[in-house]
């Protein structure tokens, strides 16, 4: 039933950085058998005929609905940077977007 | 009134018509709550004072005569994957571990509107992914028939919550079973509605075309009345359906005439635990005898559904995570001199979430990858299609399909501890999400285990928007259980 998927340690590393997430290679390692596992058992979607079987995105065929072109109440800054977590005056503080050179 | 077990239909009437004060009801549940709470850890937060203002202010009204609604004083536990002003709204996750929600969630203002106070949060698997409550940031949920067991997840606190009778009622999020399935282990009702029934404003997103809110109650009146407080059109969610809500209280209480119970060869399963299956019969038979028919019905595709689903509902979470990037809001990790803006997304978001979220997301990533997109998330799109068209032949021949919440009664902790092995517990629920269709979960016995009663539930699906005669349908069979629900654990 379950077929054997095999995943290798660069592609479950890819997959991390497409993630944007910074795994340790031990972690790595178990997260690639674990995935494999699981995409060995997602191949069954294989055994099903779905030609000519248009994809369902949503289970409600709904179109879009829209407002009314008119101003709400929003929140103000002091609400919305309660959760930020670093603030600099009226901005969200980052750091350095560009690199600087030699540094 | 004995309140912890009473439900809350009975709790508003009582508070309405003055036989009691919400906050005497309050005080009663809070107390309940945080002395459970050292051993079964339902709760991440209580909000003792917050809640006493809130009864208070119900309590109030009453006095002056004004109408403090359906749910006046009824205690409210909520999962904490529901924006909330009151408290914290961390999804269980370390990543939110100090967010503050600037908003209430729609459901949970509507519960306030029509009187209910809302007393905590309740613990989750992480991001609403699980099916144990085991991945959960604040430590694991126990299930109060047996602390060495799983509450079912990912609504395990709020299920526990329920069961326990420390809460009127709770509010839980189901987006592959994750109310249904911790209400059969803790012997509960738990109520997912059609998709597009109840708002998921305010609902931290998993899977935008699975996810709905829904109750966990001690009663299927429960589970109609609060589902009629909660549903209906919210210009805040464009999925919510513009279509009236029946009224689900109205028939409730009438028997159907000739209801038709599907019941799928699919879901009988050997594969079950021997007590879930000998239970589902027995309910069965009791449909049987107020004059319901049995109807066989063929759900083929049952198998394919853990497949469908562990591709769909992994790749909209990866999509919804992308916004936990540590700058606006959640966990930031710190960075050495020179490391740049990326290391930043990447560290903060390992380190603010937990191994199933980074394994989902990691799935999710996958799936949607360039080479890989058509071949698994197409592919799995197209097969929901036919999920959803043979749910609806289906319900040609009966108006509701009967079967397990879950394959077993809860397993021990670390009793699932491979991933896949734990995603296959969803076998039965996550179809209905997949098919974005009504489900519930309702207590007709226990297997037994030594000197524990582990509960076990009925599953009744519906077609999409019948939710009110599904509802009666439950209403019947919970009718030849009198007393299921007033049991309480630990005795």
């Amino acid at each position: 039933m379950t077929e054997k998927h095999t995943l290798s340690i660069e592609e479950t590393a890819h997959v991390a950085k497409l993630a944007r997430l910074e795994i340790a290679p031990a972690k790595l390692e178990q997260y690639r058998g674990e995935l494999a596992n699981v995409l060995g058992h997602v191949a069954k979607l294989k055994s099903i005929n779905v030609d000519g079987i248009e994809p369902l995105t949503s289970p409600v065929d709904s179109t879009n609905r829209l407002a009314a072109d008119q101003p709400g109440a929003t929140l103000s800054l002091q609400e919305l940077f309660m959760n930020a977590p670093a603030v600099e005056g009226r901005f969200i503080a980052v750091p350095k977007v560009l690199a600087e050179e030699n540094s | 009134m004995s309140a912890p077990f009473t439900d809350a239909v009975s709790i508003g009437e009582a508070v309405r018509s003055g036989a009691t004060t919400a906050e005497q009801v309050t005080k009663e549940f809070l107390s309940r709550a945080q002395k459970a709470n050292a051993s079964l850890n339902a709760f991440h937060e209580i909000f003792e004072s917050e809640a006493m203002d809130a009864a208070r202010a119900v309590d109030a009204k009453v006095k002056a005569g004004k109408n403090p609604g359906l749910l006046a004083g009824v205690p409210i536990a909520v999962k904490d994957n529901l924006a909330t002003k009151v408290g914290r709204t961390t999804c269980s996750s370390k990543m939110l571990e100090h967010y503050r929600s600037p908003f209430t969630a729609t459901c949970v203002e509507r519960l306030q509107a029509a009187g209910a106070v809302v007393i905590g949060k309740t613990n989750m698997d992480e991001f609403a992914m699980g099916s144990s409550t085991e991945h959960c940031a604040w430590g694991p949920v126990k299930n109060p028939w047996d602390t060495t067991r799983v509450p079912g997840g990912s609504s395990g606190g709020s299920a526990v919550a329920a069961a326990a009778g420390l809460c009127g009622f709770s509010l839980g999020s189901d987006t592959g079973g994750s109310i249904r399935q911790p209400a059969s282990l803790c012997g509960c009702v738990g109520f997912k509605p059609t998709y597009g029934r109840v708002s998921r404003y305010g609902l931290v997103a998993f899977g935008s075309s699975l996810d709905q809110v829904g109750p966990l109650t001690r009663s299927v009146r429960d589970a109609a009345l609060t589902y009629q407080v909660m549903a209906g059109l919210d210009d805040r969610d464009s999925t919510t359906a513009d279509l009236v809500v029946e009224d689900p209280m109205k028939d409730l209480e009438n028997p159907i005439a000739g209801l038709r119970v599907g019941v799928p060869k699919q879901y009988l399963s050997d594969a079950n635990d021997a007590a879930v299956n000998s239970c589902v019969n027995d309910a069965l038979q009791r449909l049987q005898k107020l004059g319901a028919t049995l109807v066989e019905v063929d759900l083929p595709l049952t198998d394919i559904g853990i497949s469908t689903y562990y591709v769909i509902a992994p790749a909209e979470a990866s999509g919804n995570l992308a916004r936990f990037d540590g700058i606006r809001y959640g966990h930031r990790a710190a960075l050495k001199t020179g490391e740049s803006l990326d290391t930043l997304y990447s560290r903060s978001r390992a380190e603010g979430f937990g191994s199933e979220v980074q394994r989902r997301i990691m799935l999710g990533t996958y799936v949607l990858s360039s080479g890989y997109y058509d071949a698994y998330y197409g592919r799995a799109l197209r097969v929901r299609r036919l999920i959803k068209a043979e749910f609806d032949n289906a319900f040609t021949k009966c108006d509701v399909i009967a079967g397990a919440a879950s394959p077993s009664p809860a397993f021990k902790f670390g009793g699932m501890n491979d991933p896949l092995k734990m995603y296959l517990c969803d076998v039965y629920t996550v179809n209905t999400n997949i098919a974005g269709l009504p489900a519930i979960s309702l207590p007709i016995g226990f297997a037994k285990d030594g000197p524990h009663s582990l509960p076990i539930g009925l599953h009744l699906q519906a077609p999409a928007f019948a939710d009110a005669k599904l509802l009666r349908a439950a209403r019947m069979v919970e009718k030849t259980f009198p007393d299921i629900l007033r049991q309480a654990p630990h005795s």
